[in-house]
């Protein structure tokens, strides 16, 4: 047996760790002198601001890589440039976000005032005040009703899919409908609720809970999907711990495996409220419009808000200065700020909610 | 308080899968009972049969009989749920209820079932479940705090606490020191030795020397051949197993000279 040589690898060269590295100002620098440069053509051709901006990220686009190509080499060029390319994915993303919040704040916050906020549309004469509160309410009450619906019926089937049907035939058949629901367009959701207490209620049917019945069949599939998710992310080990004790099943799902997921399922449900709180069509067909204020969403038609800003839209009336903005225009702008401050507080309801509700950690 | 266990010519399956052959053994009242064997060879699957914990996963069923106090566990007349009130389990990874304070979750079993008490019933239990899992004097002052803010070693012991706040009538451990270091280790031995005057323990291990430390009785578990199901190998006295086994593979497993 002869002995084997272990191979002898050569002394290393030393190692450097250090490498040549741009000023850590260097993306300010090429940035301030970007906007300089980009802003000598568009001095002297007259553009406007769009392009202002738009040269000034090509040029910081190019210019940076360039430079740090030169002395970082490789490797720092493409960090560069890839990096700038999702800081401008992310500012492509937000800019149109947060001209749509300003200008509905911009336009929509002179409509607002009290009179606005308790007034119906309601009037016997021409020179009576009017506002949304009839919209409000109805909103308010549909949405209601529509997740007094879709909430029990959504987490219900939801814990019978995790926890009962695990991947039989029928869970996988509601699965596949709960996806096929998701997609409905909200029209066709209005249209089966309009056919259905039409049925049921003759021809002129028109009511509040009509729209809840529309709204349920679009809310239905998402609190079904959000609460799957999240009962999934519930550890087994919960569930075999409660066991062992000697906890029925029902009782585990009730006392420990919803508690578990009860942050994520209340936000899910909020962003499925949010979701139809903005819905038009079916409230157009079945809900119907009013100018007054309608408490009783069982009988008589009912207006939400983004039906009220659609037939504002659609009917301004005339301005009482030549030239000025009609009133129609006012209120649909106001209404819409109104939706959007709704929407924004719910999901702050449900961040707050779910942050009560996380589990804790004792940390 | 305590049951002893006889297991007769069990099959354990998963789906069509036979995990575990024709294990027969008696587990004694007041002892601790040690199973070891390498990875994959049925201890825990065994070990969750016993408290009818294995039929939660889906598939998964027994031949054979299990019988405590003279009733067999597999009769179609039996409740699953009232011989896990019986039949305690601890698992591998300690597991508190994440929503539930250290209070809470000792007394997870009584509250789940919604058995009502007094609150100072419910501290004698909160305080003797504690006390019996030598946790007491390190969360005395915290019990309103969260189950998760334990550390590993604490959380096991707190899950061992929730398992004898029930009173069962046997513990089942499945390698339960396995995620823990050497002194959280010792502490959960030293508490095994106290239970044991109380309870009849089963437990899984794949520490040779705990079993020798720890048991009176040992099973050895081993596969027949790779892809044939598991088999108990050889059930005798702790002391035998390891001074002098009848069973040559046991030797071998036991020396370190396994294959």
């Amino acid at each position: 047996m002869s002995v084997v040589e272990a191979p002898v690898r050569p002394a290393p060269e030393a190692v450097s760790f250090t490498a040549a590295k741009l000023p850590r100002i260097a993306p300010v620098l090429v940035a301030v002198v970007a906007i300089a440069a980009a802003a000598l053509p568009v001095l002297l051709l007259g553009w406007g601001l769009v392009a202002w901006v738009v040269l000034s990220a090509l040029v910081f686009l190019v210019a940076l890589p360039v430079w740090a190509a030169a002395v970082e080499g490789r490797r720092g060029a493409t960090d560069r440039l890839m990096t700038g390319l999702v800081w401008t994915a992310c500012a492509i993303a937000i800019v149109p976000l947060a001209s749509l919040l300003w200008t509905v704040v911009e336009r929509g916050l002179p409509a607002i005032n009290t009179t606005f906020l308790t007034f119906s549309m309601y009037r016997t004469s021409l020179d009576q005040e009017v506002g949304i509160y009839h919209a409000l309410i109805g909103t308010l009450l549909i949405t209601l009703f529509a997740a007094v619906i879709s909430v029990p019926i959504g987490v219900m089937a939801a814990i019978y899919l995790i926890e009962y049907g695990k991947g039989n035939r029928l869970a996988r058949w509601i699965t596949f409908l709960v996806d096929v629901m998701t997609g409905i367009p909200s029209i066709v959701a209005g249209l089966f609720a309009f056919a259905l207490f039409i049925l049921i209620l003759g021809p002129s049917a028109r009511l509040g809970f009509g729209g809840s019945v529309a709204l349920s069949l679009l809310m239905i599939p998402i609190v079904v999907r959000s609460t799957e998710e999240m009962l999934r992310l519930v550890p087994d080990e919960l569930r075999e711990a409660s066991y062992a004790l000697g906890v029925p099943k029902w009782r585990t799902i009730v006392k420990v495996v919803l508690p578990t997921a009860l942050g994520g399922i209340v936000t899910g449900v909020t962003l499925a409220v949010a979701r139809v709180v903005g819905e038009t069509a079916p409230l157009l067909l079945i809900a119907g419009l009013t100018t007054r204020t309608n408490f009783n969403v069982f009988s008589d038609r009912m207006t939400t808000l983004p039906v009220l800003i659609f037939t504002q839209n659609a009917n301004p009336g005339v301005a009482e200065t030549p030239g000025g903005t009609p009133p129609g225009i006012e209120i649909a702008w106001g209404g819409a700020l109104v939706l959007i401050v709704i929407v924004m507080v719910l999901n702050l309801v449900a961040r707050i909610i779910g942050r009560i509700f996380a589990p804790k950690t004792g940390h | 308080m305590a049951k002893s266990i006889t297991v007769d010519d069990l099959d354990i399956y998963y789906g069509d899968f036979l995990a575990v052959q024709g294990v027969s053994m008696t587990v004694k009242a007041r002892s601790v009972t040690a199973f070891i064997g390498p990875s994959g060879c049925g201890k825990s699957t065994f070990l969750r049969s016993l408290n009818r914990m294995h039929e939660v996963i889906p598939g998964a069923r027994v031949e054979g009989k299990v019988m405590v106090d003279g009733q067999s566990l597999y009769d179609s007349a039996v409740d699953p749920v009232a011989v896990r009130r019986q039949i305690g389990m601890v698992f591998q990874r300690p597991n508190p209820f994440p929503t539930m304070s250290i209070y809470e979750n000792v007394l997870a079993g009584n509250r789940l079932n919604a058995k009502k008490m007094k609150k100072s019933e419910a501290d004698d239990i909160v305080e003797r479940s504690l006390k019996g899992a030598n946790l007491w004097n390190e969360v005395k002052d915290r019990l309103g705090k969260p189950g998760m803010g334990l550390s590993g070693g604490q959380q096991q012991r707190l899950c061992i606490a929730r398992a004898i706040a029930v009173e069962p009538q046997v513990l089942l451990m499945d390698e339960p020191c396995s995620a823990l270091d050497p002194i959280s280790t010792s502490a959960i031995e030293d508490l095994i030795h106290e239970l044991k005057s109380d309870y009849t323990i089963v437990i899984v291990t794949h520490n040779m020397q705990q079993a020798a430390r720890v048991s009176d009785e040992t099973g050895f578990f081993n596969l027949k051949a790779a892809g044939q199901p598991g088999h108990l190998v050889e059930f005798n006295s702790t002391q035998k197993m390891f001074a002098n086994p009848d069973n040559e593979a046991t030797e071998a497993y036991i020396s370190g000279r396994f294959g």
